[in-house]
């Protein structure tokens, strides 16, 4: 037990939940900023998946990271924009057209990979990005190399938080995108367009979904491969419930999860007693669904939520 | 999970004109064309036998790709036709194996881990096609053959290797999850260790899937950061993170110094061409028997191997690279047996 103990606290560790927590925090507000406006994006998984491909695709030709990061943004902006195109435009099921988003890409990912990738034996791989440390804050005891030694995406992550909040709650565009999530009614009545506010939102989420993809494999690794996403894209629609659609809490809500399976991780190095690994691959998802049904008691969705908009009809 | 999957034709079999595309062709075509290509390629087309193969997962899987490699290996030196389909969901793997069958294939391998039952039923139904399935069971007559990754002796070698180099006294292994094929091979990984150096201390970690490079990085960080410093890497993302924190890595299931040649010592390699080689040799001959091609990936048959050391020739001890020369002379004959360990390894 002690040598758990040792190891959580090391450096290490709590450099490797923040790690761990950047891909769920960028795609948990992504799918909180388009469920705010009233759209449920269930094709997050199958957005991260073909952005992480044509992120990972953009940067090996290129040789440009941020180029990749940037192709990555503008596939899941893309993507998104067919999911809000057939649920805002056209006002069809969100879930049905979610998942048959998510089914799309999947396909389109594989199916373009392997066009271009011919050889399947060795992947292909790029000189991912490098934790870079910050000149003086690194230097802060315990704290520096937690905090100030990590992916230049990881710092815009952690910035993206205040500045999403402050947009959403200080901004005339977050009171129309929040006024569209909770009454779409009376925004169209003081002369919002819900339509557009919704686009927005969805195609603003979907770009940051593809940014979370990229850094999966670009930074946290260097491939992309089958299997890369693995299920974070639906765990981030849960850690939005958990987050209460509010940008702190989601990414308190990334935090606490990427906390779990750090410490899962590290108890199966452990080795205590017998415990089948399963019981520890599981923590992460226990942990959360319990601290979901603890916390987010009170947790209204947006009203307007998975409810599509027609203007003038009653 | 989504129900496509890919059906890509190889390149070389393009070439050389499917049975299919002459036919079409020879209809549009005048007589004397008509006869001129069947000539040239009926002959070519006679002794050409058709070869196809069914992965559950993509090819770049570590266990579908070593069979993928081999095949298109037999493709050049055996003069096969090879065709493959990936990514086949269970529930579509009936279909696509009697496809196969019905398109006059003879020779079907594939992976049945996944749908072990379907394929098992359905190759009843053709009992003039043979298949090759890589399976945990056993054969079923009359057409039902199967294999398996027996690659557990190159993984003890190297588990000597690895309880040798460590300084720590503690190696590690990542792997995907808790099943037979994975565990033989961690479990003998560990025991080679472990007959280096009795003292030696084992950490294991399972990431619960096949492909989730990021996670068994993290993993292997994890187990870094509790004193690994050579760590096997059962699944892709292992290696990388042992190249980041400059601590030792073993390989697994193909050679992959080339991902971190300062990095990866060696590692077990499994290598199906013998067993392809032997189920080629014997559809040709007409005499496929259901049977355990298993022992095919055997180290005596040449089915699996440690991977050379490439930069670590120089850099390995003579005092080890000798201990794993006589103990691999004691397995080639036959003298030492690598106990084959199914149960799931845990962390000391």
């Amino acid at each position: 037990m002690n040598a758990v103990l040792e190891q959580l606290l090391q450096v290490g560790f709590f450099a490797a939940i923040i790690r761990i927590a950047t891909p769920l925090a960028l795609a948990t507000l992504g799918e909180m900023i388009s469920e705010r406006s009233g759209v449920l994006n269930l094709g997050i998984e199958g957005i991260m998946l073909l952005s992480a491909m044509t992120g990972f695709t953009a940067a090996y030709y290129s040789g440009n990271l941020w180029l990749g990061v940037l192709a990555a943004a503008a596939t899941g902006a893309a993507m998104a924009a067919l999911h809000a195109l057939f649920t805002v435009g056209l006002g069809l099921s969100q879930h049905v057209c979610g998942i048959g988003i998510t089914l799309f890409c999947t396909g389109l990912a594989f199916f373009f990979f392997r066009l271009i990738f011919v050889d399947s034996s060795r992947p292909p791989t790029v000189e991912s990005f490098a934790a870079v440390s910050l000149p003086l804050l690194s230097a802060i005891p315990i704290l520096g190399p937690v905090l100030f030694n990590q992916f230049t995406l990881t710092y815009l992550t952690v910035i993206a938080v205040p500045v999403i909040a402050v947009v959403l709650y200080r901004t005339p565009w977050g009171l129309n995108l929040r006024m569209a999530g909770e009454n779409p009614r009376a925004a169209d009545a003081a002369g919002v367009s819900v339509m557009a506010t919704r686009f927005q939102a969805v195609i603003l989420g979907g770009a940051l979904m593809g940014v979370a993809g990229a850094f999966l494999t670009m930074a946290q690794f260097n491939t992309f491969t089958f299997g890369v996403i693995s299920g974070r894209g639906w765990i981030a629609i849960a850690l939005v419930v958990f987050g209460r659609w509010d940008p702190w809490r989601c990414a308190g809500a990334a935090l606490l999860f990427a906390f779990v399976d750090a410490v899962q991780l590290r108890l199966q190095a452990a080795g205590i007693g017998h415990i089948p690994y399963e019981a520890f691959l599981v923590l992460p998802f226990v942990f959360t669904i319990a601290a979901m049904a603890v916390m987010s008691r009170n947790a209204a969705a947006p009203p307007a939520l998975l409810k599509p908009f027609r203007k003038e009809e009653r | 999970m989504n129900k496509n999957w890919i059906q890509v034709e190889d390149k070389m079999s393009d070439r050389n004109n499917s049975t299919g595309v002459v036919t079409r062709r020879s209809l549009l075509a005048t007589a004397a064309a008509a006869a001129a290509t069947g000539l040239s390629a009926g002959g070519a087309e006679a002794a050409k036998l058709k070869v196809a193969s069914i992965f559950a997962t993509p090819i770049e899987e570590p266990w579908d790709n070593q069979i993928h490699v081999a095949l298109q290996k037999a493709v050049k030196e055996l003069g096969i036709e090879y065709k493959w389909s990936e990514k086949v969901e269970a529930a579509d793997f009936s279909r696509v194996m009697t496809e196969y069958a019905k398109g006059g294939y003879q020779l079907v391998l594939g992976d049945a881990f996944a749908a072990e039952r379907e394929s098992r039923r359905t190759a009843k139904q053709f009992p003039k096609t043979a298949f090759l399935f890589g399976s945990g069971s056993g054969p079923a007559e009359p057409n039902f053959g199967v294999f398996d990754n027996w690659i557990h002796e190159p993984a003890y070698l190297s588990g000597l290797i690895a309880g040798k180099m460590s300084k720590s006294g503690v190696v590690g292994a990542v792997a995907a999850m808790g099943i037979p094929e994975v565990n033989r091979l961690v479990n003998a990984f560990f025991a080679g260790a472990r007959e280096a150096n009795p003292k030696v201390k084992k950490k294991v970690a399972f990431i619960g899937s096949f492909f989730d490079p990021p996670k068994a990085k993290e993993a292997a960080i994890a187990q870094i950061d509790a004193g690994v410093d050579v760590i096997y890497a059962e699944r892709f993302g292992v290696i990388e993170a042992a190249k980041e924190k400059g601590k030792l890595a073993i390989s697994n299931m193909s050679d992959q110094s080339s991902l971190a040649p300062d990095t990866v010592i060696t590692g077990p390699v499994w290598d199906m061409y013998p067993t392809v080689h032997q189920a080629i040799k014997l559809v040709k001959a007409g005499v496929f028997t259901a049977m355990d091609y298993g022992d095919f990936s055997r180290m005596v048959k040449g089915g699996s191997y440690l991977a050379p050391y490439h930069k670590f020739e120089t850099i390995l001890p003579a005092e080890v690279k000798d201990m794993v020369e006589k103990k691999k002379a004691e397995i080639l004959d036959g003298n030492f047996r690598v106990d084959v360990d199914e149960n799931t390894p845990v962390s000391d």
